[in-house]
This record gives structure tokens, C-alpha cells and sequence, in this order.
């Protein structure tokens, strides 16, 4: 019962980051259509301004996430800003590769950089090698860590969406975009700010997941985890990419506690096929109606 | 600019537009063949390359270009074709009986998953295809008794009777001829009700179904014949290697395949064969222009695939609509020659109205 509660646990924890990882691909494909495949890229980028701020400039863990924070969205900005807005009305797809170029072109130069590389790091947080006690069960304070600042993130993000201006105008955008226009809004400029959030987002990602898988080149790959886990909530709705992340997050730990090798993989796909097959639009999606 | 008088309905899907077209292409073909005669080995066996990409890229060109569904699991019909020419081979099925059937059970494997996936539309497809090549892929590392697992599996070159394709100028020959029967056959499906029918689809699925076209059975079959060719191109591609392995398989293949088609131009024949040159011979390009390049940079494993994500990164930011778009473009204004407008192609950018809920 203790190692079932603990794989849940240890499910949860990786699946919040799957979580966040998909709220990046969420935010950006229902504000301007194009899925994002450079998010886990952003991700590992976070991981890696970390680990350097905590390793070599010896900033304490909470100022470092900060500083990621700011440079994160920095980064996003600038991406959006030179790359992206000049796409604007081309055809999606021919967006969606240039994601895909920009995916290579980070992962390569992240190996050239002095001091990164292609090895494989780790950094020290205030959670390493604590634990709680609560009867038999032992919980590591890394994962629950993980949950509890995943779980202020969301909070600060649905009232950021429900309750600011800005946030409704990027509801507004989401919805459409030619009427958010006629009401005033800047759709550029929420376009700029939803780039920034999303790369914002995938770094504290990166940071969650730093001390789980450690920080390395090829960190981004979780990208590959996190998209079956937008599919799954619908691709549209932010609360659906947060189950979404849970469920795969939970079954993966699961299958790699109780089945054979090789299933934890694949399990996640079998789930998201079999919902899909089921549930065409995802859990939470709704039917789009089309028009001719 | 030139007119041509139509008398006839046939003349709309005639395999050659103009007469002169035909024999453009006729000289391109000579060219192919007496073009070994001037390259190197290494150079002829990056041909081979872009044949048997050129086959795959024309499969997934006929299901994401002409019949609009995305699939980013296009790896799983490489390595269905690869693995089932190699075990054929293996037992003594000679190699000529063996490539046909390597593309013939990859198509079986696409109607089998297109028949419940196909009613996804979108993105949700893309996703589903790319998990069923997930799960390929770890059957492939783990079925150990038929695939050999991590370990690999080693091929012989193949023959046809007494013709043994031991030499790179044998086996581009192979794969050049596989790449016209291939573009021949597609054309054929294109002009054919089928390829009609699947150009309909990607248009507008609710008016095409109003017309009396039956989805699931058109769209289930765009994804066998793409299936078809991809495994057809798995097959070359193991025989070129002669050593496969899961390794060769993965999401990146399904990636590549996809943005070949993409960077090609999507919705044309030409665009696919121009995206496979693209993608062998552009790190190539990347390797010879490295000399020049700084001595810090240069001992970089990680240069070549930058450059090349900045360069795909540009091509699409100055060329959104593909290689075969700009070519289209190059071709106009010659045709048009002092009166070419620079707007003529330019795309409004505009918001979507989209009813998104």
C-alpha cells in the first residue's frame, strides 16, 4: 500500500510538470493556432539558467528561479518579437515547422555554449534529501515541492485569466480574434505576452524537473510527454492540460512500477489513443461544429 | 505566357500539361541516369538518399498535401517496410517479390490503424499517428525473436536474378527507377476519381461528403497508398544500410518526413522530391561551408544541426509556401517578364474569424 501511495505520489509530481509543459502548448495554440514544438526546448533552456545562476554566479534557489523567471520571458519575447510576428496570416503549418527549426537550432547551440555542453548536471535546492514522515510512509519534499509550486503557479494563472484585463483580452483573442480586434485589443501585443508566459511557464518547468531527471541537452524530449497530455485534455482547455499531465504522469509511474519493461513508455500513447477513439475532441474539448 | 485550347474534358487531366512539358521531363530522367557517370561514390550515394526519401516524402505528400491529413507517425511505415523486407529477405524471399510486399503490409498496417483513427481530425491525428509509432517503435526494440531487438539486423546487398546491387551506382539506379514508377503511379492516383476525391476531402470535408464521396473510405485509403510508399521507401532504405536497428525510427524520422514535405511545398508532386534533396543535401552544404568558419566553432558537434534549425528557421520566414512556392513564383515572372507585380503572390495578413469556442 506505502509503494502504491508513493508511485502515485512520485506520478503526481512528474505529471504537474507534463502539466505545465502542456499549458505552454494550450496557451499558445488557442491564442494563434500553432502548436509549439519547441516548448520542451524552452524548457530545458530554463533548467540550464538555473542550474548556471545557482552554480556559477552562487545565487540562492528562490532568487534564481526568480531571475529564470524574468529571462525566461525575456527570451520569449524576444522569440515572438524577431521570428514569430512576422508569420502572422501565413499558413500554420509553415509556422509550426519554423517551431520545429527553432527546437534544433536550441538544442544544438544549448551543446556550444561554455559551460553547458552535452554533459549531464545537477544543482542543490532547498528540498534535496528531505523527507516527511507520516507513519510508514516517507515522502521526499522534492516532489511535493513540485506539486505545491505547480499547484500556486495554476492558482496565479487562473485568476491572472479570470480576473485581470489583460487576461480577459487574451480570452477575448483565444476566442476570436478578427472581433477582439473591433473591441481594441492589440492582438500583437497579446500574442508577445502569450509567447512570453508560455516560455515563462516552460521554464519553471525546466527547474521542477531539474532535480528529478537532472539538466541536460536533451531534457526537452519531455515535450513528447507533455503533447499526449494536452491531446488528452483538448487541446483547448487549460484545466483539461493539467489533468491531462496528472493522468499521464500517474499511469506512466504506475506501468513502470507494476508491468514489464518497456510498457512505461508506451503506456501513456495506448491511454491517449484509446481516449481519443472514444472522445475525438479529448476529455475536455467541446465538438467543433464546421461550417462550409 | 502561353494558351492552350481546350476541345476535350480529358485535356484537364492529361499527365502532361503541354507536349514540351513531357519531353523537359524526359531530358530530366537522361540526365539522372548519365549523371553517375560524373560524381563520386559519395555524391552518388546521397542521390540514392534523396530517391528513397523523395518515395517516402511523395506517400506522406499524398496524404498531408492532397487528402489534408497531418500524420507524424510516417516513421512507423519506414520501419514496418524496412523490418518486413528484412525478415523476407532473411528466409530466401528473393528481393524483387519482397519490396512490393514490404509496401503492400505497411499499407495493410495503415488500413488496420487508419480505419478507427481517421474519423480525428487535425492536430488530434497528428498526435494519435505519432503515438502509434511510439508504440511500434518500443514493439520493435522489445518483440526481440522477430526484430532482433537493440542488437540489429543485418542485411544482404540485394539482387534481382543474377544483378547483384553491390555498387552505389547500382543501387541509385534502383532506387531512381523506384522513384519514377513511384512519381508515375501518384500522378496516375492524382488524375484518377481517388486522387480527385482525396483533393475534395482536403478542401472541404463537409462539402465533398455532400457530393456523394464516401470520408472513411477515402480517407482510410489515401493512408494505405501513402503507407504503401513509405514502406516501399523503409525497403530501399534497408537495403541501402544493411544494418537496422529501432534507433533509425524514431519521431525524428516521422519530423523530417513531415517538414520535408513542408518545406517542399505542400500539395505538389515536385515539392516532395524538392524537400528530400533538401534535407540530404543541405547538411552537406553545412559540412563544406564549415572550413571557413571559426576554430572554436567548427570543433562543435552541436554546429550542424544549429545551422541547420536557423536554416530551416529562414527558408520558411522568407518562403512560407515551400520550395516549390518560390520556384512557382521564379517561373511566373519570367513567364510575365516585364510586367511581373512583386504583389501577385502576396498573402493579406489577416486575423482569424474562425468560430473557435
Amino acid at each position: 500500500m506505502n509503494e502504491f501511495i508513493q508511485t502515485i505520489l512520485s506520478g503526481i509530481s512528474i505529471g504537474c510538470v507534463y502539466g505545465l509543459v502542456a499549458l505552454g502548448f494550450v496557451l499558445i495554440f488557442k491564442a494563434t493556432e500553432v502548436i509549439n514544438f519547441a516548448q520542451g526546448e524552452l524548457l530545458m533552456l530554463g533548467a540550464f539558467l538555473c542550474y548556471t545562476l545557482i552554480t556559477f554566479l552562487n545565487f540562492p534557489y528562490w532568487a534564481a528561479l526568480l531571475v529564470t523567471i524574468i529571462l525566461m520571458g525575456l527570451f520569449g519575447l524576444v522569440l515572438e518579437r524577431t521570428v514569430l510576428r512576422s508569420l502572422v496570416g501565413e499558413p500554420v503549418y509553415a509556422i509550426v515547422i519554423v517551431t520545429i527549426g527553432i527546437s534544433f537550432f536550441l538544442r544544438s547551440a544549448v551543446s556550444m555554449i561554455p559551460g553547458w555542453g552535452t554533459d549531464t548536471y545537477g544543482f542543490q535546492t532547498p528540498f534535496t534529501e528531505q523527507y516527511v514522515r507520516t507513519g510508514q510512509l516517507v515522502l521526499s519534499w522534492e516532489q511535493l515541492s513540485v506539486i505545491m509550486i505547480a499547484a500556486i503557479l495554476i492558482v496565479i494563472l487562473f485568476s491572472f485569466f479570470r480576473y485581470t484585463r489583460v487576461g480577459t483580452a487574451m480570452r477575448a483573442t483565444s476566442q476570436n480574434q478578427l472581433a477582439a480586434v473591433y473591441m481594441g485589443i492589440s492582438v500583437t501585443r497579446v500574442f508577445s505576452l502569450t509567447w512570453t508566459i508560455a516560455a515563462v511557464l516552460g521554464g519553471i518547468g525546466g527547474i521542477l524537473l531539474a532535480p528529478i531527471t537532472f539538466v541536460h541537452m536533451n531534457m526537452g524530449f519531455i515535450g513528447l510527454k507533455a503533447f499526449p497530455a494536452a491531446v488528452l485534455g483538448g487541446f483547448r482547455s487549460l484545466p483539461g492540460a493539467i489533468v491531462g499531465g496528472l493522468i499521464i504522469g500517474i499511469t506512466e509511474s504506475l506501468a513502470g512500477f507494476y508491468l514489464p519493461k518497456g510498457w512505461k513508455d508506451v503506456a501513456a500513447w495506448i491511454i491517449l489513443i484509446g481516449v481519443l477513439m472514444i472522445r475525438p475532441q479529448g476529455l475536455f474539448g467541446i465538438q467543433e461544429k464546421k461550417k462550409v | 505566357m502561353r494558351f492552350l485550347m481546350k476541345t476535350k474534358y480529358y485535356q484537364d487531366i492529361r499527365l502532361f500539361k503541354y507536349r514540351s512539358t513531357f519531353f523537359w521531363y524526359l531530358a530530366l530522367v537522361v540526365g539522372c541516369f548519365a549523371l553517375p557517370s560524373l560524381l563520386d561514390d559519395y555524391l552518388i550515394s546521397q542521390m540514392t538518399f534523396i530517391c528513397m526519401y523523395a518515395v517516402a516524402a511523395v506517400g506522406l505528400m499524398l496524404l498531408t498535401g492532397y487528402t489534408g491529413q497531418v500524420s507524424m507517425g510516417h516513421a512507423a511505415f519506414f520501419a514496418i517496410g524496412s523490418y518486413t523486407s528484412a525478415i523476407l529477405t532473411a528466409h530466401g524471399v528473393p528481393f524483387l517479390a519482397a519490396l512490393p510486399m514490404a509496401g503492400i503490409f505497411a499499407g495493410m498496417v495503415g488500413v488496420f490503424i487508419g480505419r478507427p483513427i481517421l474519423h480525428l481530425t487535425g492536430l488530434y491525428l497528428a498526435i494519435a499517428t505519432m503515438g502509434f509509432a511510439f508504440i511500434v517503435d518500443e514493439g520493435l526494440v522489445r518483440w526481440e525473436s522477430l526484430t532482433k531487438g537493440n542488437m540489429g539486423y543485418y542485411l544482404k546487398p540485394p539482387n534481382i536474378g543474377p544483378l547483384v546491387f553491390d555498387t552505389e551506382i547500382r543501387f541509385y539506379y534502383l532506387a531512381f527507377v523506384v522513384l519514377i514508377l513511384t512519381l508515375l503511379a501518384a500522378r496516375n492516383i492524382l488524375r484518377a476519381p481517388l486522387g480527385r476525391a482525396m483533393i475534395a476531402i482536403r478542401d472541404s470535408e463537409v462539402a465533398s461528403e455532400a457530393i456523394g464521396i464516401n470520408l472513411a473510405r477515402f480517407k482510410t485509403m489515401a493512408f494505405a497508398i501513402s503507407a504503401f510508399f513509405t514502406g516501399i521507401a523503409g525497403c530501399l532504405y534497408a537495403h541501402k544500410v544493411l544494418f537496422i536497428n529501432p534507433e533509425s525510427y524514431t519521431i525524428f524520422l516521422s519530423v523530417e518526413l513531415l517538414a520535408m514535405v513542408i518545406i517542399g511545398g505542400l500539395g505538389s508532386l515536385h515539392g516532395a522530391v524538392f524537400g528530400a534533396a533538401f534535407f540530404i543535401f543541405l547538411p552537406q552544404l553545412i559540412i563544406m561551408t564549415k572550413d571557413y568558419l571559426p576554430v572554436y566553432l567548427q570543433k562543435q558537434t552541436g554546429l550542424e544541426p544549429a545551422l541547420f534549425g536557423l536554416l530551416i528557421v529562414l527558408v520558411m520566414l522568407f518562403e512560407p509556401l515551400g520550395i516549390y512556392g518560390r520556384w512557382l513564383k521564379t517561373k511566373f515572372y519570367f513567364e510575365m517578364f516585364p510586367l511581373y507585380k512583386k504583389d501577385s503572390f502576396k498573402r493579406e495578413k489577416k486575423y482569424q474569424k474562425a468560430e473557435r469556442h
